[in-house]
């Protein structure tokens, strides 16, 4: 297949079960909501070494939040519930409860509930204060600036993590700007994070080492500069290449993010240096979620 | 179907206790079967069909017309449905209700919602003292649900109160919210003396500054983020609560009561 003359390979995106949450966190301006926002959400690229994958996924309007302020909708994706409890925890204990003049709220419904300020009422000290508004639960915290108002749960639902594909391109910046148009366009896909840094990794990897204690390195099939001394991936032509890696909350959402950023890395084209789309698989043995390329773009 | 619906014939001179007519109770009977139900009235036991005449056969949609203050325990232990009342309403009206609706049109007695679990009880007219508070000895009053009382209410309104909210148009007796342990009262109108005598926890919202205890504390002037959320919850009421110029977030906090546990508040409109 090849759209605006960027070949899209015949191959699949292999994706992975995981359990997911979503918060939202509210405060006196959007740029004070956005700083918690991308605290909470730091140093969650990647299960491997962060315990957890999480990301904004858009801003609300304030008509759009339980408290009528300008907020930020936030999503954060583990392997299993327990982790990802911890996680959601102790990211709105450092990152939220420690924001001016922030508020965190549940941002799903449904699935099984879990802790979001539940636990982070005891920083309260016994002067903690718990309200049922509509048949909800808040803990109203004391702080040194007023109170930190906070939803008692959120839910856990199942989800899936792991969609991906790769942008291979004729240069470094090339594959960059096309990223960026993927990006842009898949952020307005509801239900999806791109947690890697601007939504976007050039360090793919490949599972194994030669080093036993890594259980993943560099992925040498699609690294440039390997191209003479490794069984390669890519033809002489590509110079770089870029990955976007997505977390939904179903296969469905990914789908359709994945349409989105492929489309817009195709609507650069040939012209701009964009020679292929491909993606990365453990050839279907290990995730249950496959993202055919061919049948996506179809 | 149609609502079933008790008229009253007469007055009777002596308080009649309604507490059998819940829906959860009279649901699969016939007509026959509740006009024989028997309701106690002092020593003396009445037929239903010796006080009322009955029509309609909705069970969960029940109506008492031409109902008048001696008329007590209607909506007792509710459990499901809705009943509505047209006229006043005796003494434990919702007393221990598990769920479900009552409206009162007229006014309520003494001990409104008493001990009530959920479910939402709306008073057009007046209520009386220990509104949502617990029976006498008992150490808990309401422990869930909505109140809401369009005129005034009499003392001692959300005695004991555990959880659950309470919302007043009017005025409001001494002693509001005495020996809460938590939930919220909320009130437009003025309150009497001695607001939150010997209150643990909970929230006293009030409109107007009150004759508060001397074991009150002032915490100053607050802006808090609940109170937006808290009136958005009553915007689907039949209440001026749901008018959202009535709203604010802006209050002078008070703590209290500080002769007993003391975590309790005042919250006044500023």
């Amino acid at each position: 297949m090849i759209i605006n003359g960027v070949t899209i390979d015949a191959t699949f995106a292999e994706a992975f079960p995981m359990k997911a949450t979503r918060a939202i966190i509210t405060a006196q301006n959007e740029k004070w909501a956005m700083i918690s926002a991308q605290a909470m959400t730091g140093f969650a690229t990647s299960v491997i070494a962060c315990g957890c994958e999480a990301g904004i996924e858009r801003v609300l309007d304030p008509s759009e939040t339980p408290d009528g302020r300008p907020g930020v909708s936030i999503m954060i994706f583990a392997m299993g519930g327990k982790g990802l409890a911890k996680q959601l925890e102790t990211r709105a204990g450092q990152c939220v409860l420690t924001s001016p003049t922030s508020a965190l709220f549940a941002g799903i419904d449904g699935g099984k509930p879990i802790p979001l300020g539940k636990n982070l009422r005891y920083f309260g000290d016994g002067f903690q204060v718990a309200k049922v508004i509509g048949g909800k639960r808040y803990w109203r915290i004391p702080v040194m600036d007023g109170e930190f108002l906070t939803e008692a749960t959120t839910s856990q639902v199942d989800a899936v993590g792991g969609g991906n594909f790769l942008v291979l391109a004729e240069s470094q910046p090339q594959a960059l700007v096309a990223c960026e148009a993927a990006i842009e366009a898949m952020r307005k896909v509801p239900n999806v994070i791109m947690p890697f840094p601007g939504g976007v990794v050039r360090s793919g990897s490949k599972v194994g080492s030669k080093y036993k204690a890594l259980g993943a390195s560099t992925n040498d099939a699609f690294c440039p500069t390997l191209k003479g001394m490794t069984k390669t991936e890519l033809s002489p032509e590509i110079e770089s290449v870029m990955e976007i890696v997505i977390d939904g909350l179903t296969k469905g959402d990914i789908d359709k993010a994945m349409r989105a950023g492929i489309q817009a890395v195709c609507g650069l084209g040939a012209a701009n240096g964009i020679k292929r789309i491909s993606a990365g698989n453990y050839g279907g043995k290990l995730g249950p979620f496959h993202f055919h390329l061919q049948e996506i773009m179809a | 179907m149609s609502a079933l619906t008790f008229t009253l014939k007469h007055r009777p001179d002596q308080s009649v206790d309604l507490s059998p007519l819940v829906s959860h109770n009279l649901e699969g009977k016939e007509h026959r079967e509740i006009a024989a139900l028997e309701l106690q009235s002092g020593k003396a036991k009445l037929r239903v069909d010796a006080l009322f005449t009955l029509s309609g056969n909705d069970p969960h949609n029940i109506v008492i017309k031409n109902s008048f203050g001696k008329l007590d325990f209607i909506g007792k232990d509710l459990h499901g449905g809705s009943i509505r009342v047209e006229g006043d309403a005796g003494a434990y009206l919702g007393l221990g209700m598990k769920s479900g609706s009552i409206r009162v049109t007229g006014n309520a007695g003494l001990y409104a919602a008493c001990e009530m679990k959920k479910g939402t009880l709306e008073i057009d007219g007046n209520a009386g003292d220990f509104l949502g508070g617990a029976l006498p000895g008992n150490k808990m009053g309401m422990k869930g649900g909505l109140i809401l009382v369009k005129g005034n209410v009499g003392e001692r309104a959300g005695d004991h109160m555990r959880r659950g909210t309470i919302l007043i148009e009017g005025n409001v007796g001494d002693y509001c919210g005495s020996r809460m342990t938590a939930g919220t009262i909320a009130v437009m109108g003025q309150t009497g003396r001695y607001a939150g005598y010997a209150m643990r926890r909970g929230t006293l919202l009030l409109w107007n500054q009150p004759q508060l205890p001397a074991s009150f504390n002032d915490c100053g002037a607050h802006t808090l983020g609940f109170l937006p959320l808290l009136f958005a919850s009553f915007k689907s009421l039949n209440s001026r609560f749901a008018d959202a110029a009535v709203g604010f977030n802006r209050v002078r906090r008070y703590a209290g009561d500080m002769a007993e546990m003391g975590r309790g508040e005042v919250l006044v409109k500023l």
